[in-house]
């Protein structure tokens, strides 16, 4: 008997941590420092804000790097980094200071932020609730997909990998080892999530299961 | 009557008010007191009003006292309140009498929840000294913080840091405290008079009263006769656009008769549009909420050309009746709009200008823009986000140093 796939959501409290950035050295410098739930929640929380805004601005770094400093290209650089490739928020870390880095060095001077306008860091206290949903088929796991909050969405595809540090993201991993559902498992593994809406994406996982849906009931129908 | 939590699912989804209800399972009959010094009259009394009612259904037994003070207080805590935002002032052994003695005398009518205290706002501050055993107790601060008089910010702090946590609604509005600091964004009630829909009819028969055309261009500003809202600098940038587009102006807001140097800036933009039937500027009263929303829908393009700014509440309202939004980029403004996607920011009188004339001529965009605030303030600036975070603070007290936390069934 498979486990049900029980699903929660996630509520985000946002704290201020005082640190300010008006240059790409400061940005580099506490970058460097900060906690990792300030790197998860300045590349994450756009997606849950700013929920009808895709594909971009992917992450706050980039945004205030193109919109603020006018750099424009390392501003592209920044939004380019694929944050799916990274299991570790470490990692992700590394990767931003790199391309910073690697920017800095080529420039003689740097642009200042104006008054009011400097880089404030913040950081995210995450709190996971169950929703009281749950799903022990693929039909009720569609259906149960069609009404849960984006939150809950973002917690299953993005944090839990991410700052939980799962290997995979929960829908992946209960299709795979509970349901069986390998490919199914595999096609949304492979989506990348930081270009979608989450809404988009909901959308999306909602198409592949349907179809898996669709493809088993035309098989049993032919048996 | 005060609208129940399930009249906000029209707004926000039946999604957003079950999470709600899942926190507040989880702070059931907690005592959480709010603690500030009015009871009518300013934003913070409006929010209380309309969260602690909320609060309480969600199953929090959420209390509301008020300070009370004599004159001297008030005079004391006035200024302290405008050093706090900037102004000049010194505060020394008087002050700290005054205080004490107000403190104390509330301390004497006053019970401390033991579980949550929220303090709002510098008046009742002192009150952190007298925190019951076990309770846990929050500074919300409702004031820009970003520039305060020195002399101010250190006669408060000692108390700030005596706190579990300080709440601020803007990012740049933190200090250096060694204590837990919070983003708390205000936000509007959709179900309020200043917030709820219109008829078309009603907008209409307002907008008439006041003279102004219906079938022309109206550009909007609503704010208090204050310099750091620039109407000066408003008028100026309509001239600018009037030598291509055909447009009216309205510049609203509260009376200015107990504020001198209100008076005067309303003096100096009646005598700017003395000569020109296309300017109307409007004195309301505080309780024009209705006359308000009816003039921000009216609206084909609203202003907000601050020079300053706490949060900016006014660009959410009109953000919300979907109207394109033109603001300085200054305070909690930026966390509202986002240049050229959700309204535009600006810095100048001439910029202000250029993106008047390119809005008017461009309808597409401007409702665009209008339409992406509209979905902004709908996921980050309405009642239930702001009641959302108030329960999450409350439920982190208990899980500090904690950056993620589980609440499991």
């Amino acid at each position: 008997m498979p486990h049900p796939f029980r699903f929660w959501t996630r509520l985000t409290l946002t704290k201020l941590t005082g640190r300010r950035a008006a240059d790409l050295a400061e940005l580099r410098e506490h970058l460097r420092v900060v906690p990792l739930s300030v790197i998860f929640h300045h590349t994450h929380h756009f997606l849950v804000q700013h929920q009808e805004m895709s594909p971009e601005p992917p992450n706050d770094f980039a945004f205030w790097v193109t919109t603020t400093l006018q750099e424009e290209a390392l501003g592209e650089r920044l939004a380019a980094i694929d944050t799916i490739r990274y299991a570790h928020l470490r990692d992700l870390r590394a990767r931003l200071v790199g391309v910073i880095e690697e920017y800095l060095q080529q420039q003689q001077t740097l642009r200042v932020a104006p008054s009011g306008e400097e880089f404030h860091f913040m950081d995210a206290v995450s709190f996971m609730l169950p929703t009281g949903q749950e799903a022990s088929t693929l039909a009720e796991f569609d259906a149960a997909l069609a009404t849960a909050g984006v939150n809950s969405i973002a917690y299953h595809l993005l944090e839990s990998r991410l700052r939980l540090e799962a290997e995979d993201n929960d829908f992946s991993r209960w299709l795979e080892k509970d349901m069986g559902e390998r490919d199914l498992a595999a096609a949304i593994r492979t989506l990348d999530p930081y270009t979608h809406t989450l809404k988009g994406l909901r959308r999306r996982v909602r198409q592949l299961v349907g179809r898996r849906l669709g493809s088993r009931s035309h098989a049993e129908a032919a048996a | 009557m005060t609208p129940t939590l399930d009249a906000y699912a029209a707004f926000v989804g039946q999604g957003t008010i079950d999470e709600l209800r899942l926190i507040g399972e989880r702070l059931a009959h907690r005592v959480v007191q709010h603690i500030n010094s009015t009871a009518v009259g300013g934003g913070v009394a409006e929010i209380l009003n309309r969260l602690v009612p909320l609060m309480r259904e969600v199953g929090v037994d959420a209390r509301w006292d008020v300070l009370r003070g004599g004159e001297a207080f008030f005079a004391v805590t006035k200024s302290l309140h405008n050093a706090l935002h900037g102004a000049a002032g010194a505060f020394g052994t008087d002050t700290d009498e005054v205080f004490a003695d107000t403190t104390a005398q509330n301390l004497g009518q006053l019970t401390l929840s033991e579980d949550v205290v929220f303090v709002h706002d510098p008046q009742p501050v002192r009150l952190v000294d007298s925190r019951p055993r076990g309770a846990r107790m929050v500074w919300r601060c409702h004031i820009d913080l970003s520039a305060p008089n020195p002399a101010a910010w250190e006669f408060i702090r000692p108390w700030v840091e005596k706190y579990d946590a300080a709440v601020f609604s803007a990012p740049q509005f933190a200090r250096g405290l060694p204590i837990d600091q919070v983003l708390i964004a205000p936000s509007i009630d959709p179900l309020a008079d200043k917030n709820r829909d219109l008829d078309a009819a009603s907008v209409q028969s307002i907008v008439a009263k006041l003279g102004i055309d219906p079938e022309r261009p109206l550009v909007t500003q609503v704010s208090r006769f204050d310099r750091l809202k620039d109407p000066v600098g408003v008028i100026e940038a309509y001239h600018l656009v009037r030598r291509y587009n055909d447009c009216q102006l309205l510049l609203v807001g509260g009376s200015a008769t107990d504020d001198p140097e209100g008076s005067q800036v309303l003096a100096e933009c009646r005598a700017q549009a003395a000569n020109d039937p296309d300017i109307h500027v409007v004195e309301l009263p505080p309780t024009a909420n209705v006359e308000i929303n009816a003039l921000q829908r009216a609206s084909t393009i609203v202003l907000q050309k601050s020079l300053k700014e706490g949060f900016g509440l006014t660009v959410t309202e009109a953000l919300w009746k979907g109207k394109p939004v033109i603001a300085g980029a200054t305070g909690g403004i930026p966390l509202q709009v986002t240049h050229k996607w959700s309204g535009i920011l600006t810095h100048t009188i001439e910029g202000t200008a250029y993106w008047i004339k390119q809005l008017l001529n461009a309808p597409e965009f401007a409702r665009a823009l209008g339409e992406h605030g509209r979905e902004h303030v709908r996921h980050n600036f309405l009642l239930t986000r702001q009641l959302r975070d108030y329960l999450l603070l409350c439920l982190s007290l208990d899980h500090r140093g904690q950056s993620i936390v589980p609440l499991a069934a």
